[in-house]
């Protein structure tokens, strides 16, 4: 039989073999399928966040190319955020000011006046009946929409408004006024640059997630193996020869993964349309940002076909298929553990050099992360059949009836019962290689933000303001319905000189209650000045009698450096934290001490108190917050802030994680159910005989536990391994979080229990009676 | 069976006294009818006279015939030539049992009660040539299963004939 | 041999699966130390006597009475504990536990009714040595010939001295020279404990190594010596 003959006719088995045949052959296509679904997917989502990357960098405003003065192709852009039910919307005043001035990405024309373009997703919000407070709060009328190119992903809610007030504020006040002037948006060189140490944590949660899949695809292509043997051996008594039945299975397993790679491509694309639809955090993109690279996806095309036709023939290989049957090796090689020792080994050695590379923002050569972190978890591939076989070995058969039976079986066949487990371990060491890393960066990058949300729930940055507009403004937030408290402080900054002064000093404003909220005040009655202490280190000794300035000239901005003396009767207060978080300095002053000083500009925020029960009371406030001042952004006080980078990172990889143990819990009850059916004769006689179900269970049960147990006991090791090697890699100390490390591997443990139990009814079907009618 | 064969054969091995070789016989091959002296007396004179034996010596007092006999070269071809010789196959074809069977359909009578009764019959001897073979040596086991055997395919009959009676009640009444 | 009354007996057993009936009326008996062959053709019901007679399946009607015990009100847990304390069982292949020893095998009924591993495998060790296959102990299933292995079965199914034996077609897997030696050793050793045997088989030569056989045709099964105490 030629070669190409006998590929076709075992693919001809794998599509055409009758019942058996194709059921086989779905479960190996639906399983590869789902593996390399998953591959593209990940293939795809560096593209689809760099493509992400791309379009933020073109809209937003570059550092570069601001013009100082004004021009006819000149821009001013005001900074208008809000959120709107807790989500987030970006939001831009413009103002042209010439026929020349650059339009935004996506945009086609610059909205005039009281008007703006709109992103799809905050149109419909806007059009819903939900969304009448936040049509309070943007009250221009809509003239466009604004277009793919200008939107990071098609859920974002994202406007741009005209305004006209923007040239006279940036004249008024300068670069405080955060008002910028722009000439161009084709920024380069601006691009945000994403953290080394987050780019290796992507490049780790790659690696640890796509190991488990090609574990996961090297199983799924076993599906069915034992009577696939069987059928050889029926091809053999009618004449192929050992060499032909090996082509032929290699057929079927070309054939299933050619398939599995069809259904593969089809899942992907399914799923793509609904990646749309999908929100990870703030994280969203156009489904045809995913999109693999032609490289990888060739790539992926290639491998898979051939892994499966390699782990065919491997499997094959302990297997002689005779014409009357298949004989398997009745004495297995014993495993030795030499060589299964040199893949973790070289990926201690590719990471080792990588050591402290992290800590002062250096970058990781990525070849080597991946290889060495990918070396490190075919370690657990590679030792996991060698510990279970090491083990069981010399475990023994003393005990129970079931414990005797499971013991037997593993001696037996340890191998498959390691291969059983693989994909959990290799899943559950990356999973606890991160998690290490996750803890010990979590608390660089969830701050807490030391905000007390229980003093108050929002903060309402107001700006500079007279007392008169001041006090319109509070009066605005305390009508407003669902705010039960406000507290305003105001802020300054005075100068030790009438102009350029060298050294400033803080200094804050409010009542003895509203002071009370930043100090130990010892005593208070209007009139009366203190001195923070404890705060953040104010470099100016302030003496009593010093004379200090309030609004000093400086630079370009021309100020009324109005003269204050320090009072004698100055005192300390100690500081605590005001509602947000922030620790005063300088001087605290009662609005008695520094009357006059209020004909300068002095910046006024206002803490609000909401009443919880009212849900619509923070959308409220920002709309009474925008009608006062869209350009100031007021918002809800949390007292832990993550950064957005790091919840993505997070979010993504809890998802990738919870797949892949869906996706290897579900072979895992492929196996065993194919193991069991396998059995049911025998099931049926030991039934026949008294077996009791219980130790039938129990034994299924140990049977599971006891790989399980050892895979997961090499996982968590070499998981703590890699996970400490990343650590010193990032120039962080090694230290190990018990709590989430148990938890991972219990929830590698809980799958396998759980498709244990799930294969509990089927096992008992098998052991009624029927199997024992001969055929 | 050639009962001249068989002593020429018995004799191949070494002389022996004609007494020698119908206690050897009857251990071997006569299981259920012993030879008569008579007749070992009288196939050894037809031996002789052929030329398959010669008289090896007399010994003097005992018995009346106390004749040493040894086999020829002629007499070793003869019972080589009667072992290559194939025996031809008994076809059983008109089996007594046949006969009942038709008949008893013939007649009208059910032919699953005879073959029961017949199944039991058999078994019956088989049950005591199984015991025997427990308790015999070598050559008890081998002639207690050539009946088995053939016992066996009576039986092997009788179950096909079973399974096929509603055919041959249409054939036989036709 | 003949002694009491009968042991186990089953009359108008019916059993279906699906639409045709497996057993039809069915009727058996046997004694304490008999051995009863079941014959009939292939397809008429003899298996499914068998697993009705052992309480492994329960029959649509009819009665199984055990040492006067009636099978089919007995719960399952009942009936499994009397097939491991007072049954034994041969089936034709496929019965010994591929991943343990021979003598693990033969000891597995003994530990299943809470005997310790030493004693039970002791005790296992003895009937294998019986069977002429105690050198086979530390074998697997796997390495050892069909004669040998079916020799195993026969001495599991008698390490619990069980008081009935029920064998389907126990040498169906073997050639007639070593179906003969296990059939020797079987009837021997269970003459011997005067174990009465349930012997499932369509070979009159194996059906020979019995005192009685009943006929089982279309799903019905006479038995003679049930008529005659009729």
């Amino acid at each position: 039989m030629s070669r190409l003959s006998a590929l076709v006719l075992g693919a001809r088995f794998a599509l055409f073999g009758g019942r058996e045949g194709w059921t086989r052959t779905l479960l190996t296509a639906v399983g590869v399928g789902l593996g390399v679904a998953l591959l593209l997917a990940t293939t795809a989502i560096p593209g689809a966040l760099s493509e992400r990357a791309a379009r933020n960098t073109a809209r937003e405003v570059p550092t570069a190319g601001v013009g100082a003065g004004s021009g006819a192709d000149t821009l001013l852009i005001g900074l208008a955020e809000t959120s709107y039910q807790g989500k987030w919307i970006r939001g831009r005043l413009l103002q042209p000011e010439g026929p020349e001035a650059p339009v935004p990405p996506g945009v086609t024309a610059l909205p005039g006046k009281s008007e703006m373009v709109v992103s799809p997703a905050l149109k419909s919000v806007l059009d819903s009946p939900g969304g009448a407070l936040l049509r309070e709060r943007l009250p221009y009328r809509v003239t466009g929409t604004i277009k793919d190119a200008g939107l990071l992903g098609p859920r974002e809610m994202a406007y741009y408004a005209g305004s006209d007030t923007l040239a006279s504020r940036k004249a008024a006040s300068g670069d405080r006024s955060g008002i910028t002037r722009v000439k161009a948006f084709d920024s380069q060189g601006a691009q945000q640059k994403i953290d080394p140490v987050l780019a290796l944590l992507i490049v780790i949660i790659f690696v640890v997630l796509l190991m488990p899949v090609a574990v996961f695809i090297a199983a799924a292509v076993r599906f069915g193996g034992e009577r696939r043997d069987r059928r050889l051996a029926a091809l053999r008594l009618v004449g192929a020869d050992r060499r032909g039945a090996r082509r032929i299975a290699a057929g079927e397993a070309l054939a299933g993964s050619v398939l599995g790679l069809a259904l593969g491509t089809a899942f992907f694309l399914m799923g793509r349309q609904f990646v749309g639809d999908i929100s990870v955090g703030d994280l969203n993109v156009f489904p045809r940002d995913v999109d693999p690279s032609p490289l990888l996806a060739m790539l992926v095309a290639l491998a898979v076909p051939s892994a499966a036709v390699g782990v065919t023939l491997l499997a094959l290989r302990g297997v002689v298929i005779e014409p009357l049957g298949v004989v398997r090796a009745s004495t297995p090689r014993r495993r030795r553990m030499w060589w299964r020792l040199l893949p973790p080994l070289a990926g201690l050695g590719m990471l080792a050099p990588l050591m402290g590379r992290g800590r002062d923002h250096g970058t990781f050569n990525q070849v080597q992360v991946v290889s060495g972190a990918a070396l490190l978890l075919i370690g657990v591939t590679a030792l996991l059949p060698w510990l279970v076989e090491a083990v069981v070995r010399r475990l023994g058969s003393g005990g129970g009836v079931s414990w005797q039976l499971a013991v037997r079986r593993l001696q037996m066949s340890s191998g498959t019962a390691a291969r059983l487990t693989n994909g959990i371990a290799v899943a559950v060491a990356g999973a606890i290689a991160l998690q290490m890393l996750f803890s010990a960066l979590e608390a660089e990058y969830v701050k807490r933000t030391g905000a007390d949300t229980s003093r108050a729930q929002m903060e309402v940055p107001m700006g500079h303001l007279t007392p008169v507009e001041k006090s319109r403004q509070i009066r605005t937030l305390q009508e407003t319905k669902g705010v039960t408290g406000t507290t305003t402080l105001g802020s300054a900054e005075l100068g030790d000189r009438p102009r350029d002064p060298s050294l400033p000093t803080d200094m804050t404003i409010g009542s003895c209650t509203e002071l009370s909220e930043v100090a130990e005040l010892p005593s208070c009655q209007d009139g009366d000045v203190f001195l923070a202490q404890g705060g953040a280190s104010s470099s100016n000794p302030v003496r009593s009698g010093a004379k200090l300035y309030f609004d000093p000239s400086l630079d370009d901005h021309k100020g009324i450096a109005l003269p204050w003396t320090v009072p004698a009767n100055i005192r300390d207060a100690q500081t605590r934290p005001d509602p947000a978080g922030a620790h005063r300095s300088g001087i605290l002053a009662t609005p008695g001490a520094v009357a006059n000083a209020m004909r300068t500009p002095v910046f006024y925020t206002t803490y609000v108190q909401l009443d919880p029960h009212d849900g619509q009371a923070q959308d409220r406030v920002l709309n009474a917050a925008a009608a006062n001042d869209p350009l100031e952004r007021a918002r809800v006080l949390r007292e832990y802030g993550t950064t957005h980078q790091f919840a993505n990172v997070r979010d993504g990889l809890y998802i990738g994680a919870t797949a892949v143990l869906i996706l290897i819990g579900a072979s895992l009850l492929v196996s065993m159910l194919e193991q069991l059916r396998d059995r049911k004769k025998l099931l049926s006689a030991l039934v026949a005989f008294g077996t009791r179900r219980t130790t039938l269970s129990w034994s299924v049960l140990w049977q599971t536990t006891v790989p399980v147990m050892l895979g997961l006991a090499l996982a968590t090791g070499i998981g703590l391994v890699l996970g400490a090697v990343l650590l010193r890699m990032t120039g962080r100390p090694v230290t190990v979080d018990w709590l989430p490390v148990a938890a991972t591997a219990g929830m590698g443990g809980g799958v396998v229990l759980l498709v244990t139990a799930l294969s509990l009814p089927p096992l008992w079907r098998l052991m009624r009676p029927d199997g024992l009618r001969t055929e | 069976m050639s009962i001249g064969h068989t002593l020429l054969g018995l004799l191949e091995s070494g002389p022996r006294h004609g007494y020698d070789l119908k206690r050897a016989f009857d251990e071997r091959f006569g299981h259920d009818r012993p030879l008569h002296y008579g007749q070992v007396y009288a196939t050894m004179s037809r031996l002789l006279k052929n030329g398959l034996v010669e008289v090896d010596g007399i010994e003097a007092g005992g018995g009346p015939e106390r004749k040493r006999y040894a086999i020829t070269a002629a007499g070793v071809t003869d019972v080589e030539k009667w072992l290559e010789q194939p025996e031809k196959p008994d076809p059983y074809l008109q089996s007594t049992l046949y006969t009942k069977v038709v008949l008893a359909l013939l007649t009208g009578r059910g032919a699953s009660d005879l073959l029961d009764a017949q199944r039991a019959e058999h078994l019956r001897l088989m049950r005591t040539l199984t015991e025997r073979k427990r308790h015999g040596d070598l050559s008890d086991q081998l002639i207690c299963d050539h009946a088995l055997f053939h016992l066996e395919a009576d039986l092997r009959w009788l179950e096909l004939t079973a399974a096929r009676l509603d055919q041959l009640t249409a054939e036989v009444r036709a | 041999m003949m002694s009491g009354g009968p042991l186990l007996v089953a009359r108008e057993l019916r059993k279906s699966y699906g639409p045709t009936p497996a057993l039809d009326g069915a009727e058996f008996s046997v004694r304490t130390g008999e051995v009863v062959a079941v014959m009939g053709p292939s397809g008429s019901g003899k298996s499914t006597l068998l697993h009705c007679l052992a309480g492994i399946v329960t029959p649509d009607s009819g009665t199984v009475t055990y040492d006067g015990r009636g099978l089919s009100a007995m719960p399952d847990a009942e009936r499994s504990a009397l097939r491991r304390t007072e049954f034994g069982f041969i089936f034709q292949f496929g019965q010994l536990v591929p991943e343990l020893t021979c003598v693990e095998n033969v000891a597995l009924p003994l530990r299943l009714t809470g005997v310790k591993r030493r004693e039970a495998e002791r005790t296992a060790l003895h009937w294998m040595d019986r069977l002429e296959v105690a050198d086979l102990g530390p074998k697997r299933p796997g390495e050892v010939s069909g004669g040998q292995g079916q020799r195993v079965a026969v001495a599991r199914s008698l390490v619990t001295s069980p008081r009935v034996i029920f064998a389907d077609e126990p040498t169906g897997a073997l050639d007639s020279f070593n179906g003969e030696r296990v059939m020797t050793l079987l009837t021997e050793a269970a003459r011997s404990s005067n174990t009465a045997v349930v012997l499932v088989t369509h070979e009159v030569r194996v059906a020979a190594y019995s005192d009685r056989e009943v006929v089982v045709r279309d799903g019905k099964a006479r038995d003679m010596t049930l008529e005659r105490t009729k």
